[in-house]
């Protein structure tokens, strides 16, 4: 239906950036990009290529929901280039629309123009976050996620007994927290029981490969991944052994700051990627492997985020260019496979999560490794286009609109009858299990893939 | 200055999230796909169903505020650009498909519906709208209506009027009224034709009934390379000379196939003069039969290459192509704009060459989309707004739709009239048709509240050249104002 455009043209960030503490705004110094600062504003150019034709509008999931202007990413776009000229300030009702974006890039899919709106968005919301004062309640709770999730030490403190959330925060925060109901039922409501094991559990360091070695793999355990889906951790390590490779799992590896670069902690962004490249460099791998959509997605813009930086752009261009979903990784065994699949008798849907579809375009692929699996029937998803509501920490920010996305996509997943939900991102799965709780097994595809090599049944699936 | 307890009424009606009043939500609804014309409005409303529409409407009539009904925003010809002081009613929120009736091959539909939508619902028992504008997947039925869309398919099909059977209006005063009927014949006076088509000048659709059809058996396609223009414009009136009714015909040229094939990689020849697109249809045997004749004929005329897709998603990926063109001339020009004319299919080559010269003056790139087969031109003038070619781009596009009716064709073939063309229509009608249309509309609107300045010339509108706003030196000084 929509259009897939290739890759448009390489970033163009304004690269004057100085070494200045904080920047300022530009319109009090009489600067060019209206109320954006000078660091690294949306680009002129990349707003020039929107030509306001609407083809984005059916699946940005904010205009699917209310049909509003402001809502969708041609109204969007608008707003920024209003704010570039400078003729309406960041706060006020430009962070509402820009708040209120999930960041799922299908409407770069759907753009035959090849408007970068990945990194318009990215250039404005650290813009936001510099200017725009949060309200008190909104700025502790977002302090509250960014004080968390990143952090695997305290996500399984916090994962005991599931009372997740009330063991951390600080009790000046009860006021507030009163106030948020909805956006803490969410958070808390989203978070599954885990067994305290597997919470603890730790994947090897240095895992070798069965048989013939095709090379060395640096695998991304991930703070939720790791915490909430360690056995997608462990399923990853046996299928990349299997298939003959090294799989090595740094111990000293941190978040590598998707949560943060998505939600505009650009700061906070930089650092966390410094350390995991200099991590991985330690390392010594071919190919840097996740099984997390949306850390791939930000692990593979290293380059454009640390561009600027002369010490740290070569690295981090070095480094992204290792990194693979862990469904290319395997997809690319598939000409010359090691590890003899088993048949799973089973109607599987495939969600394609949007930092994997929309944001890597890495559709195809995992498709192919699902099918390799005898017996494995694959349906589609109708509206697979459009978000589940998840997207990052949109679904603790914004509840209301996460919660009509997420019923109308497990609508969409009971429709298709099938046996079993996949799909390659903790935060998809932790959004549709809110809303398809017992209905049906939910799994990493990675899980299949296991399963099938080591002839057992898939987790969940009895 | 609004009117606060007129904001109440629209409030209470659609309650917070239903009205817009900010200057940012209001700025974000200035124009529709044709941005070089915008208008703030001074309202926003966003209606639920029918009865709230309605509702919208007598309001808008008990204040004496003009209103413009607008759908996805897509069209191209500023049809939904908001009047001064004036109220946007936006049907984006009635999107449902209220029936899909099998047996009697019928949709029921709210307006805001998007055209591949009805496809999409009708597929699984083999059924499936005709009508196909390039931007089916976000177009609404209720702008199809009110611009009498074409596509495509329309060559074979017929545009929207041929496939709608009926349609609930709310006019102007807020009164609700149904034109046509369920079974497509009615008696009397076809005030459904008349109402399709009027671009939202005779009031604003919120039901519509549509014919579906039944997917055909078998669909065959070609996509020809020409050497020529000529050649291709040739190879067409072979195809119609031989009794052959294709589905589709299509020409693309060099420019156009250019930043298609960047954005799409559909597999168009980038350096081709030009290239057809030619869809058949219909029972397998008689597809087949006229395949064969057809790609006889293309390559009579010296076709450079016949690439003819055998699956389903290779085909799409042809047609993907050319839908979506309009929006991928973006890549190659920072800004255009699509002209919509006709002419008469013999006289596709004379036009075609007229028109490179005209922006060889012009010093303008014009790239060419078009539905070959019914002498729809899509001219696509390129120009930068920031190197001030705005205006030289405007008059080009002008001059061009002019030149179809001089040719004996039309100002639009399927985009309407809009703001954009509305100071043409004395090229193509004479003051008499004009004022019999405008008698029509008064029958309908008699305070002209329904969609004013579109489609009919105004002295207002035209006394000024068309094209982008500027402020009058009177209306700078604040002598004079736009009303």
């Amino acid at each position: 239906m929509t259009s897939h455009p290739t890759t448009g043209p390489s970033p163009d960030f304004s690269s004057e950036r100085g070494e200045k503490p904080a920047p300022e705004r530009a319109d009090v110094l009489g600067g060019d990009f209206g109320s954006f600062d000078d660091h690294r504003p949306p680009a002129q150019e990349l707003l020039d290529d929107c030509v306001h034709c609407g083809f984005c509008l059916p699946t940005c999931p904010t205009y699917a929901l209310w049909g509003e202007e402001m809502d969708s990413p041609r109204g969007r776009i608008y707003l920024m280039e209003m704010a570039e000229k400078g003729e309406i300030p960041l706060e006020g009702a430009f962070t509402t629309h820009i708040d209120r974006c999930l960041g799922c890039m299908a409407c770069v899919t759907a753009c035959p123009s090849g408007v970068q709106y990945d990194r318009l968005l990215e250039a404005t919301r650290p813009q936001i976050e510099r200017h725009v004062p949060r309200s008190r309640a909104d700025r502790l709770f977002r302090e509250a996620i960014f004080a968390l999730f990143p952090y695997k030490r305290r996500l399984r403190a916090a994962s005991i007994g599931g009372a997740l959330y009330q063991k951390l925060r600080p009790k000046s925060m009860d006021k507030v927290m009163a106030k948020l109901p909805s956006r803490l039922a969410a958070m808390e409501s989203l978070l599954p029981p885990v067994r305290v094991r597997e919470a603890f559990a730790r994947i090897p360091a240095r895992t070798p490969a069965i048989g013939p070695r095709r090379g060395r793999v640096g695998l991304l355990t991930g703070c939720v991944q790791d915490v909430f889906f360690h056995p997608v951790n462990e399923a990853t390590v046996r299928v990349l052994a299997a298939e003959g490779w090294d799989v090595i799992a740094p111990r000293e590896q941190t978040c590598c700051g998707a949560l943060g670069l998505h939600a505009g902690r650009e700061p906070e962004a930089v650092e966390r990627a410094k350390k995991l490249i200099a991590t991985f460099e330690r390392a010594e791998v071919d190919t840097i492997a996740t099984n997390v959509a949306g850390c791939g997605s930000s692990m593979k813009e290293y380059g454009e985020l640390l561009a600027d930086d002369p010490a740290w752009a070569e690295r981090a261009q070095a480094f992204a260019a290792k990194v693979r979903d862990i469904s290319e990784v395997v997809d690319e065994t598939l000409a010359d496979p090691r590890a003899r699949r088993h048949p799973i008798e089973a109607t599987v849907v495939y969600h394609d999560a949007c930092h994997l579809g929309h944001a890597q375009k890495i559709r195809s692929e995992p498709r192919r490794v699902l099918r390799a699996i005898p017996g494995v029937e694959l349906v589609e998803l109708p509206e697979a286009e459009l978000c589940c509501g998840s997207a990052g920490i949109y679904n603790m920010l914004q509840p209301e609109a996460a919660g009509d996305l997420g019923r109308r996509k497990a609508g969409n997943i009971r429709g298709t009858g099938a046996d079993v939900l996949v799909t390659a991102n903790p935060g998809c799965l932790l959004q549709i299990r809110k809303y398809l709780e017992g209905e049906l097994p939910m799994l990493h595809p990675i899980q299949l893939v296991d399963a099938s090599i080591r002839g057992v049944r898939p987790p969940e699936m009895g | 200055m609004l009117d606060a307890a007129m904001v109440r009424e629209f409030t209470d009606l659609l309650s917070e999230n239903g009205v817009i009043t900010d200057e940012v939500g209001l700025r974000s609804y200035e124009c529709d796909g044709l941005t070089g014309f915008r208008q703030v409005p001074a309202l926003v409303v966003l209606p639920r169903d029918a009865q709230e529409v309605a509702g919208a409407v007598r309001l808008c009539a008990k204040y004496g505020m003009p209103f413009v009904a607008r759908g996805a925003g897509t069209g191209l010809s500023g049809g939904a650009m908001p009047v001064a002081d004036g109220v946007v009613i936006s049907l984006q929120k009635l999107r449902r498909i209220l029936e899909i009736d099998v047996e009697n091959r019928r949709a029921v539909l709210e307006p805001g519906v998007y055209n591949l939508e009805i496809s999409k619902a009708a597929a699984p028992y083999g059924l499936y709208y005709a009508p196909d504008p390039s931007s089916q997947q976000v177009c609404t039925i209720g702008g199809n209506v009110a611009e009498n869309s074409g596509g495509a398919h329309c060559l074979k099909y017929g545009f929207t009027t041929n496939h709608v059977l009926e349609m609930e209006v709310v006019l102007a005063d807020g009164s609700v009224v149904t034109l046509g009927g369920p079974t497509g014949e009615q008696a009397g006076p076809d005030l459904r034709g008349l109402f399709i088509g009027s671009e939202g000048t005779l009031g604003v659709c919120t039901k519509v009934t549509v014919r579906l059809l039944q997917t055909p058996e078998t669909v065959r396609t070609v996509l020809a390379d020409f050497p020529s223009i000529e050649a291709a414009g040739d190879t067409v009136g072979d195809i119609v000379d031989a009794a052959i009714v294709p589905a589709a015909v299509e020409m693309m040229d060099s420019l156009a196939m250019e930043a298609s094939e960047a954005a799409t990689g559909a597999g168009l020849t980038v350096d081709s003069p030009a290239a057809l697109i030619i869809e058949l249809d219909g029972p397998g045997d008689e597809v087949e039969a006229e395949f064969e004749h057809l790609t006889a004929i293309c390559e009579r005329h010296g076709a450079t290459r016949l690439h003819v897709p055998t699956e389903a998603e290779e085909r799409q990926k042809v047609w993907k192509g050319r839908k979506a063109a309009f929006a991928a001339v973006g890549r190659i020009s920072p800004d255009y704009i699509v002209q919509d004319g006709v002419v008469p299919r013999t006289r596709l080559a004379e036009v075609l060459t007229r028109i490179a010269e005209m922006g060889r003056d012009a010093d303008l790139r014009v790239a060419n989309v078009f539905h070959a087969g019914d002498g729809n031109l899509h001219p696509l003038v390129l120009y930068s707004e920031a190197a001030g070619e705005h205006d030289a781009a405007e008059k080009l596009s002008t001059d061009i739709a002019e030149l179809c009716v001089e040719l004996g064709g039309s100002l639009s073939g399927e985009h309407g009239i809009g703001t954009d063309k509305a100071c043409s229509m004395p090229a193509m009608f004479s003051e008499d048709d004009l004022g019999v249309m405008h008698r029509v509309r008064l029958a309908f609107d008699p305070d002209s509240r329904c969609n004013p300045g579109k489609l009919f010339p105004t002295p207002r509108l035209c006394g000024e050249r068309p094209g982008k706003y500027a402020p009058h030196p009177l209306e700078e000084a604040g002598v004079i104002e736009r009303l």
